[in-house]
């Protein structure tokens, strides 16, 4: 939205078409403000520009960390796409995807307008902050303490298991996190109530912008509450579902400490991901030049991923103008 | 929105619509508390848990009350990784990046917010961008740079990394703050006589500071979260942050499951303090950071 913004500035002079104006401002960008920017380019430069071209070349070597690399061409990205390690993992990241996007942000319109419109407004404004803020919790603490306390509560003697038998489900105790099969949806319920916090609060600020008289026209036609959720408040509040799916999309890519506290990306690359197979390969199997290429490739789908929303983002503005 | 429908219907539908909403929203209000509930039941084990002996878990199971208040699980993990020196790493840590970044920040966004210098549009993408990047991109030349030049297994090196990739966010968002800044403030600031550098600190700065101070908090609290940079750089006792201090003790002989649990709390509680205490200022963060 901000790169919108400032792109507004072009469009000045033809709103304000004073000559006079232009070349004086002209002179104000000139190079004095250059010097604002030399410290964080040079910083820019040296912790992102420089590793990343390092990474990409280290992605053409076979290097062992020791010595100096051996240039190998396309080798290990010819070896990646054969590895079913690698598509494992990118097949996961969907399932984070999942976790960390689609029922996050379903879940959080949900609970956002519920929490919003009838809890806030039917009972106290205190009962909906005290609420909100039950769901953020895990959004503030350190995401891979949260993990460790939910690897424990998950083991087979764990807290989980023990509630199972309490309550009678005794029948459904389960290494959760230690069969394959199950060790996948249980990192993705982890991940849900991580994540579940940053939708509601936002969608709960978004909804504060929206013009309350809208509802009262709507409500006066005898429109259900889910009628005005869907017809209202859905696109009311559009921008800020697109900044947190796009927000969440990339997190959710970028995926690595709740793995690395949970499973390790085990039993058997279940719950692997590019983050952590990357780190794995890289600083375990001390296999840089097969890390980076599995770094790059994972890097490319982000840039690819986010110029996708941005663009469909910018297209949906237009849009909404013409209209 | 159909507004105009026919009104004289309208006054029964509400009355209706009403009553019928006042049952219902206690069993709205039940669900969503049931939702709070679940969301706090892992703190409550591991509070229930982080007070019990290990005698007493293994007997009687995770799920029981603690026959004693007993803290020698939490005197044991406050000793055995000294907390008080983690809990220092990840102060300075998270402290020196806050101040950096935000200044870096706000550098950059003057530059390109209020400079509007060639190519900011350009410019601002590659920092949104760079703020995007998986770290695993960057980590395996930054180790190794900072083995060479002597800079690993420092706070330092930490610091630099994140200075620059949490400013990265930072210019982002304040480029786009600064470029609605009002113009006709900085040209009456430019008429009497005001250089760059005093526009910046004695009109843009005073102007910006709550978004500063909501940059500033953020910045602490992701830093203070991160995981794989400081895992990957800072690999002694001395250095390290509070979650990478209990992610390496994991499955170490240290850590039964009561340490384990009070482990795990000391190691919330100060981001839950930070969290009660900049409450306010994160929930307008909150509402600026989605609207921009």
């Amino acid at each position: 939205m901000a790169l919108t913004q400032t792109s507004a500035g072009p469009q000045r002079p033809a709103t304000r078409p004073e000559p006079v104006r232009t070349p004086r401002k002209r002179r104000e960008g000139g190079a004095g403000y250059w010097l604002y920017l030399l410290p964080g380019a040079i910083l820019f430069v040296l912790v992102i520009g420089v590793p990343l071209g390092g990474t990409l070349y280290l992605s053409l070597t076979k290097w062992s960390g020791v010595g100096d690399p051996t240039f190998i061409g396309f080798d290990n990205y010819t070896r990646l796409f054969q590895d079913e390690v690698f598509w494992t993992s990118f097949k996961n990241t969907i399932a984070m995807i999942v976790a960390m996007v689609v029922v996050p942000t379903l879940l959080g319109l949900l609970l956002a307008a519920v929490l919003f419109d009838v809890i806030g407004r039917r009972f106290k404004p205190r009962t909906a902050a005290a609420l909100r803020a039950a769901f953020y919790l895990p959004q503030v603490l350190p995401v891979v303490v949260a993990g460790i306390v939910w690897g424990w509560i998950l083991r087979p003697d764990g807290a989980f298991n023990s509630l199972l038998d309490v309550i009678g489900l005794g029948a459904l105790r389960h290494d959760w996190l230690g069969d394959p099969d199950t060790a996948l949806p249980t990192v993705m319920a982890v991940m849900i109530w991580v994540q579940i916090g940053y939708p509601v609060v936002v969608f709960m600020a978004a909804l504060q912008r929206v013009d309350p008289e809208l509802y009262e026209a709507a409500e006066v036609d005898g429109a259900n509450w889910f009628h005005r959720f869907r017809s209202i408040t859905l696109p009311q509040i559009r921008p800020e579902t697109f900044v947190v799916a796009l927000t969440c999309t990339i997190a959710a890519l970028k995926v690595f400490g709740p793995v690395f506290a949970l499973t390790r990306g085990g039993p058997e690359n279940a719950t692997n991901v590019p983050s952590y197979f990357a780190y794995y390969t890289f600083f375990k199997k001390l296999q840089v030049g097969y890390g980076s290429a599995i770094s790059t490739v994972l890097t490319l789908i982000i840039i690819v991923v986010a110029g996708l929303f941005i663009w469909l983002q910018y297209r949906g503005e237009r849009q909404d103008r013409e209209v | 929105m159909a507004v105009t429908l026919v009104t004289d219907r309208a006054p029964r539908r509400k009355v209706r619509d009403r009553h019928h909403r006042g049952a219902s929203r206690w069993v709205v209000l039940a669900l969503v508390t049931l939702g709070a509930v679940i969301m706090l039941v892992p703190f409550l084990f591991m509070l229930l848990n982080a007070f019990k002996s290990p005698g007493d878990y293994s007997s009687a199971g995770p799920l029981s009350w603690p026959t004693e208040f007993y803290t020698k699980g939490l005197k044991t993990y406050w000793t055995e990784v000294n907390f008080p020196l983690k809990f220092w790493n990840s102060l300075l840590i998270s402290g020196s990046v806050a101040v950096l970044a935000v200044a870096v920040s706000l550098f950059n966004a003057y530059a390109l917010g209020i400079g509007r210098v060639k190519g900011r549009l350009w410019i601002v993408g590659l920092f949104l961008l760079a703020n995007m990047m998986p770290q695993e991109a960057l980590i395996y030349p930054l180790y190794y740079a900072a083995k060479q030049i002597g800079l690993y297994n420092t706070q330092l090196s930490v610091i630099i990394i994140f200075t620059v990739i949490q400013s990265a966010f930072g210019t982002y968002l304040l480029a786009s703050v600064l470029g609605t800044f009002p113009r006709s403030v900085l040209e009456a600031a430019a008429l009497d006589g005001a250089g760059k550098w005093t526009v910046l600190r004695r009109v843009v700065f005073p102007n910006v500071r709550p978004t500063l101070a909501v940059l500033l908090i953020f910045f602490f609290i992701w830093t203070w979260n991160e995981f794989l940079i400081p895992l990957v750089m800072l690999i002694d006792n001395s250095t390290q942050t509070i979650p990478v201090a209990l992610a390496s003790l994991q499955g170490d002989r240290l850590m039964d499951a009561p340490t384990t649990n009070a482990g795990a709390l000391i190691s919330l509680v100060p981001a839950v303090l930070f969290f009660i205490i900049f409450q306010r200022t994160l929930s307008r963060g909150i509402t600026a950071g989605a609207e921009k």
